[in-house]
């Protein structure tokens, strides 16, 4: 198989989704030579505390050691293969010790003891992958409390993979009057019988919203239409409503995309744009930073950005979706929450109410989500037809950043990940 | 209904999980007080319903949207439909206050949910708050605790 063969300019092969070799070499190459996102640095605010996922199918640990500065390690003893870490997360104190023979570790992964070593007196211990300790991923980068690591230790670096796209993590962390912002509420994590891409493309995907969701955002216009005049609108409507706009809106909102997968849409307009203000946030922002620069901060309406492979982050709602791929037909879906240090508990609120009605197992906006991706799962096994498209205002001369302002409806930014997808299914990458 | 004996709160919780077995949605709907709130939550023995993540925390309105949503042409994901089973045990009063006319029932339960091939098993307790609205019970919370809560689940689309 020739797996460049299988992204064309406007098409991709259907064996990115179902075939379980391709999904072997993504584990292998896609996800080791690109940044993937970790966890955030509120998970761990102090020495020993760690955090444990996977990047991939990779299991690894977020660790903040003695010194206070944040490692990214394997979770994997050096010496059996045991993971290091039972609890998802917790404090492991100043070292890590392995359950199995009481192996430790410093919180940077270094070896600190071994029981009983005189038994490898003269065996070469030195020289082992076992005396070298808990191995650290390729490289890792804290971009503002968010942590990101490579898996390979040479490849693209952090600034030139991500590029302009980190716009999207700042305006988030802006939001917050003191700048910071802390992981809050508890994670909602949804298992998908797909392919982790489905829900990737999905994120940008906005001819759908008025046809899957009609059920459920179409179901809550109506009855708040029939509610008594003069009823305050319920956040819940607020929130289910602008899932409901014709395609006009969609087409206005613009997207803009950038090189190595990233992208977003909601560039002039969103469904994040008219939630009512929550009051005495704005007086906070304004008192934080001035009047003009809290205006431009909140002015940015962004709605999901992309950052490839496996991320999408919404600013003006605080929250964050990572597609943990499992096998070619089967992603768990994580929906992380956001607290906007120093601004009334109510925005927390909000972002707890629309992760919960938009991204829980339970949501009825997910339900109708999740629905589409499965039969496009068994679907796709079809040999009527191996390809699927992806050429909706295709342009000919497209290439990695475009930064113009274009119709929202685009698929511009899916056929931009999979642009992506061929660049960083090598074994090293190195090019920016 | 002056005050409710303890046998008319067990009725009340046990006719509850059959109107929801026989998908008669709009009675089941009616059962709760215009306050009344259906909660599932995310974390074990969670307490904060607001600035805590839940899996469900819906008030009547928002109940509504998904009784609605059943019964809707374009609703993708229930066609065909859900089905839903649930085995209670006996509802036990855990509290009652004649005064207040508040009633607080415990009941440990099986609920299968299934659709197409698939069907998922889970085992909860229900924790019923129910109140005498004009002489008539209604549930002002229905709590539903699922025993792993914190585990990543597939779709729940019905009611436990």
């Amino acid at each position: 198989m020739n797996i460049q063969e299988l992204v064309r300019p406007r098409e991709v092969h259907r064996d990115l989704y179902v075939s379980e070799e391709v999904f072997r070499l993504e584990m292998e190459q896609l996800f080791a030579n690109t940044w993937v996102y970790v966890g955030h640095e509120s998970q761990v605010p102090e020495p020993g505390d760690y955090f444990s996922t996977e990047i991939g199918t990779q299991p690894v640990l977020m660790v903040r050691h003695t010194d206070r500065t944040i490692h990214v390690l394997h979770n994997r003893c050096p010496h059996k293969g045991v993971r290091i870490t039972t609890e998802t997360c917790g404090n492991t104190g100043r070292f890590f010790r392995c359950p199995y023979h009481a192996w430790s570790f410093k919180t940077d992964g270094s070896l600190l003891a071994i029981p009983l070593k005189k038994g490898y007196e003269n065996t070469g211990l030195e020289q082992s992958h076992a005396a070298s300790g808990l191995r650290p991923v390729g490289a890792m980068r804290d971009y503002r409390g968010f942590v990101f690591a490579r898996l390979n230790p040479q490849g693209v670096d952090f600034d030139n993979f991500f590029g302009e796209s980190l716009s999207t993590i700042d305006n988030m962390v802006d939001r917050s009057p003191e700048g910071r912002l802390q992981v809050a509420g508890g994670v909602l994590r949804y298992m998908h019988n797909c392919n982790w891409k489905m829900l990737v493309e999905n994120q940008t995907d906005t001819c759908h919203p008025m046809v899957a969701h009609e059920s459920s955002a179409g179901v809550a216009v109506d009855l708040w239409k029939k509610a008594p005049p003069g009823t305050p609108k319920p956040m819940a409507v607020e929130l289910f409503a602008p899932f409901m706009s014709p395609y006009e809106f969609y087409e206005e909102m613009g997207i803009r995309v950038w090189r190595n997968g990233h992208g977003h849409t909601g560039v002039s307009n969103s469904i994040h744009a008219d939630y009512s203000a929550i009051p005495g946030y704005f007086e906070q922002m304004v008192a934080a930073y001035g009047e003009a620069r809290a205006k431009a901060i909140l002015s940015e309406v962004r709605h999901n950005t992309i950052y490839f492979p496996n991320l999408m982050v919404k600013g003006p709602i605080q929250l964050l979706r990572l597609f943990k791929p499992i096998s070619a037909g089967r992603t768990l879906v994580e929906s992380w929450t956001f607290r906007l240090v120093g601004a009334p508990d109510r925005l927390l609120e909000r972002t707890l109410m629309y992760n919960r009605l938009i991204n829980a197992p339970t949501s009825v906006v997910g339900h109708d989500d999740l629905e589409v991706y499965e039969r496009a799962q068994q679907g796709l096994v079809s040999n009527a037809n191996p390809w699927v498209n992806l050429q909706r205002l295709y342009e000919a001369d497209e290439s990695g950043d475009d930064t113009r302002v274009l119709n929202g409806t685009t698929e511009l930014q899916m056929r931009n990940q999979f642009r992506a997808w061929a660049k960083f299914m090598q074994p090293v990458v190195s090019a920016p | 209904m002056t005050v409710p004996s303890d046998q008319e709160l067990i009725d009340f919780v046990l006719r509850e999980a059959r109107l929801i077995d026989q998908q008669r949605s709009d009675e089941w709907l009616d059962l709760f007080s215009e306050d009344g709130i259906y909660w599932m939550p995310l974390e074990w023995g969670q307490t904060d319903q607001r600035l805590t993540a839940s899996l469900m925390h819906e008030d009547k309105m928002l109940l509504r949207v998904r009784v609605e949503r059943l019964k809707g042409q374009r609703t993708f994901s229930q066609k065909p439909k859900s089905r839903c089973h649930h085995l209670l045990q006996t509802p036990q009063i855990e509290s009652r206050d004649d005064d207040a006319g508040v009633y607080v029932t415990w009941t440990p339960m099986h609920y299968v949910e299934t659709r197409l091939d698939e069907q998922t098993l889970y085992a909860a307790w229900a924790t019923h708050t129910l109140v005498l609205v004009d002489g008539v019970l209604r549930i002002r919370l229905k709590r539903v605790d699922i025993v792993n809560c914190d585990a990543a689940f597939g779709s729940i689309q019905l009611f436990m």
